[in-house]
């Protein structure tokens, strides 16, 4: 396999509807963006591209990737799509370093959409929620926000977590997004903000659940010559995972935790894993990542993470399987303040902040999550911190971490069916 | 009747983030404005349309159909293993183990809350519904749980994981999963 790199990243600003644009045109917006970043790259230099987008209810078009490659002008060249639910961009991104790493390009655009506004919230659930056993679970819950709420209350029985821990989470987020402006909800929030807002599926109220957006997002993957002949500043992409899980929550083991390199079996006596508390995919793509990156302790070696927050559970909970804490205490990690940025002002007291910031970008849970190209985002957003150039793309620099040379992204799809962990670290 | 004022008068409430839920009604248009410049149409608002989607769709339970006729026949089925004796609450043909094919069993009518839920809100065709609770259910000698829903709890405070609840099943089948649901035991 030879080394890939990312050289470049787009993103349309992420809105509750984008009426004034089809799917292929927010694509455009997106590669133009990433396209004219690096000013060396030109049109022939680009060997094929990975269509990435979740559902085709949503988008009432089949085929579309194939419309949004002859729009940005790459045919013949190859392209396919890839799919996997909330995953499907950590999915794309991850088939876009195959076409790189195999050999088969040197250079491979991979370009996610979503466009969820041609629905309203309730029917957007309905199809989202067809991402669940038709025979078994849509008809008896068909929403995805109470799979979630379900396994978080398991989570809370069994580890004592607490809905303003959660709630940490959103308020966290929504205020990182005030100095982001691609997000779609930028708001100074309190725990009793969140704990107020309507409840959807107990204990999940509004502000403990992303939104859903339109938007696209595109990165640019190439070989290592090519990197550097483009840019100065490559992304080395150092490690990448894929876990799976039973679609049907209610069917995964309650076995032994898969353990972590700084982990031991004494530490989990007495947990049934993964159960519905854990998300078994997360930790297995996290365990491959962290091999394949030669990364043994996640928390001292990783700067910083986007992660897949739909759920401010979701987001506890993956501090856990990526191993940044024990399972168990991703509570009390938010809690403490580990994954607070260190110079943004929370109204929060907070002992232990800035460990290692989580979703400085703002999350899905502020950002908004157009599926196919949530996973793509954190890949542009962690690209962009790793640069050093978020003062440029964001217009202000307050999100710019003092040590981001070595990024995980996380992308998440139905209850933790597929997983995906990419390591992203300085490539010069 | 206007109300007497009391010395401290409480502010009033503002919501200023309150807004009309957006509906998927219209107006029927039958013609739009045209410039004469046509340099000046980029800057057009986009046309949107609306456009009714439904299916009649032949759905079948294939090798999952002995469950649903079960319901119908006030059985709880699951599935055993033969090679492992592994039995899955919520019945699959196939072992996820071992590989091999499994028998269908009957799980007794009573079990424990894993977790729970309360949804407020769901999916379009569930909005009628709520709100409804929503559990899994673990059985004594199954090792996979059951997904279904829980009546004759009002709150969800007063759900309590490990609590009995036991099945009943409605009188007239409707050959959905729904046809068994929960009451406290």
């Amino acid at each position: 396999m030879r080394p890939v790199y990312m050289v470049s990243g787009g993103v349309s600003k992420f809105v509750k509807a984008r009426p004034d644009a089809t799917f292929q045109k927010m694509v455009k917006e997106a590669f133009d963006y990433a396209f004219d970043d690096v000013p060396k790259l030109t049109r022939e230099m680009i060997d094929g591209s990975v269509a990435s987008y979740f559902s085709d209810h949503f988008t009432r078009q089949l085929m579309a990737g194939i419309m949004a490659t002859d729009y940005l002008g790459l045919c013949p060249k190859p392209n396919k799509r890839v799919e996997g639910g909330g995953a499907t961009g950590g999915l794309s991104f991850q088939a876009g370093w195959e076409a790189v790493a195999s050999g088969r390009m040197n250079c491979c655009v991979v370009f996610g959409f979503e466009t969820m506004s041609r629905v309203q919230t309730w029917k957007g659930n309905e199809f989202i929620a067809h991402a669940s056993d038709t025979n078994f679970d849509y008809p008896v819950g068909g929403f995805y926000s109470g799979y979630y709420a379900m396994m978080v209350n398991r989570h809370m029985h069994e580890f004592g977590t607490t809905v303003e821990q959660m709630a940490m989470v959103s308020v966290k987020n929504h205020m990182n997004a005030c100095y982001n402006p691609y997000a779609q909800k930028r708001r100074k929030l309190t725990i009793q903000d969140v704990r107020n807002a309507e409840m959807v599926a107990y204990p999940l109220t509004l502000l403990d659940i992303c939104v859903m957006s339109d938007g696209a997002a595109v990165c640019i993957l190439t070989d290592e010559k090519t990197a550097f002949r483009l840019t100065d500043r490559p992304v080395r992409i150092s490690g990448v995972g894929t876990g799976t899980d039973f679609m049907r929550f209610a069917d995964r083991p309650h076995g032994k935790v898969i353990l972590a390199p700084n982990e031991k079996e004494s530490d989990y006596r007495n947990l049934k894993y993964p159960g519905v508390h854990s998300f078994r995919a997360g930790r297995s793509a996290g365990l491959q990542a962290y091999r394949m990156a030669g990364i043994r302790n996640p928390i001292k070696e990783i700067d910083f993470v986007e992660l897949h927050d739909a759920y401010t559970s979701s987001e506890i909970q993956t501090y856990e399987d990526l191993a940044l804490c024990r399972y168990g205490e991703g509570g009390k990690f938010v809690e403490e303040g580990h994954p607070f940025l260190p110079r943004i002002d929370y109204g929060l007291k907070l002992r232990k902040r800035g460990t290692i910031p989580i979703n400085f970008s703002g999350g899905l849970i502020a950002c908004g999550h157009p599926v196919g190209a949530t996973g793509l985002m954190q890949a542009v957003f962690a690209f962009w911190q790793i640069q050093r150039k978020i003062q440029k793309h964001f217009g202000s620099g307050e999100l710019q971490l003092a040590k981001a040379d070595r990024g995980l992204i996380h992308s998440h799809a139905g209850t933790g069916t597929y997983v995906t962990v990419s390591i992203l670290e300085r490539g010069w | 009747m206007a109300k007497k004022r009391s010395g401290t008068t409480r502010p009033p409430a503002y919501n200023r983030n309150a807004k009309l839920e957006e509906v998927m009604t219209g107006t029927t248009v039958f013609n739009v404005p045209f410039p004469k410049d046509l340099s000046s149409l980029k800057g057009m608002s986009p046309i949107v349309i609306k456009h009714p989607y439904s299916i009649d769709y032949l759905h079948s339970y294939g090798q999952d159909s002995p469950f649903f006729a079960g319901l119908a026949n006030r059985k709880l089925l699951g599935t055993r293993c033969g090679g492992c004796k592994y039995t899955y609450a919520t019945p699959r043909l196939h072992c996820a183990n071992c590989g091999a094919e499994t028998d269908w069993v009957e799980l007794p009518l009573e079990g424990r809350v894993h977790t729970f839920t309360t949804c407020y809100y769901g999916s379009e065709e569930f909005l009628k519904d709520t709100p409804f609770h929503l559990i899994l259910v673990e059985f004594d000698g199954a090792d996979t749980l059951l997904l279904t829903r829980l009546i004759g709890v009002d709150r969800p405070e007063d759900i309590r994981i490990g609590m009995k609840v036991k099945a009943k099943f409605r009188r007239n089948s409707q050959l959905k999963p729904t046809d068994v649901y929960f009451v406290p035991g």
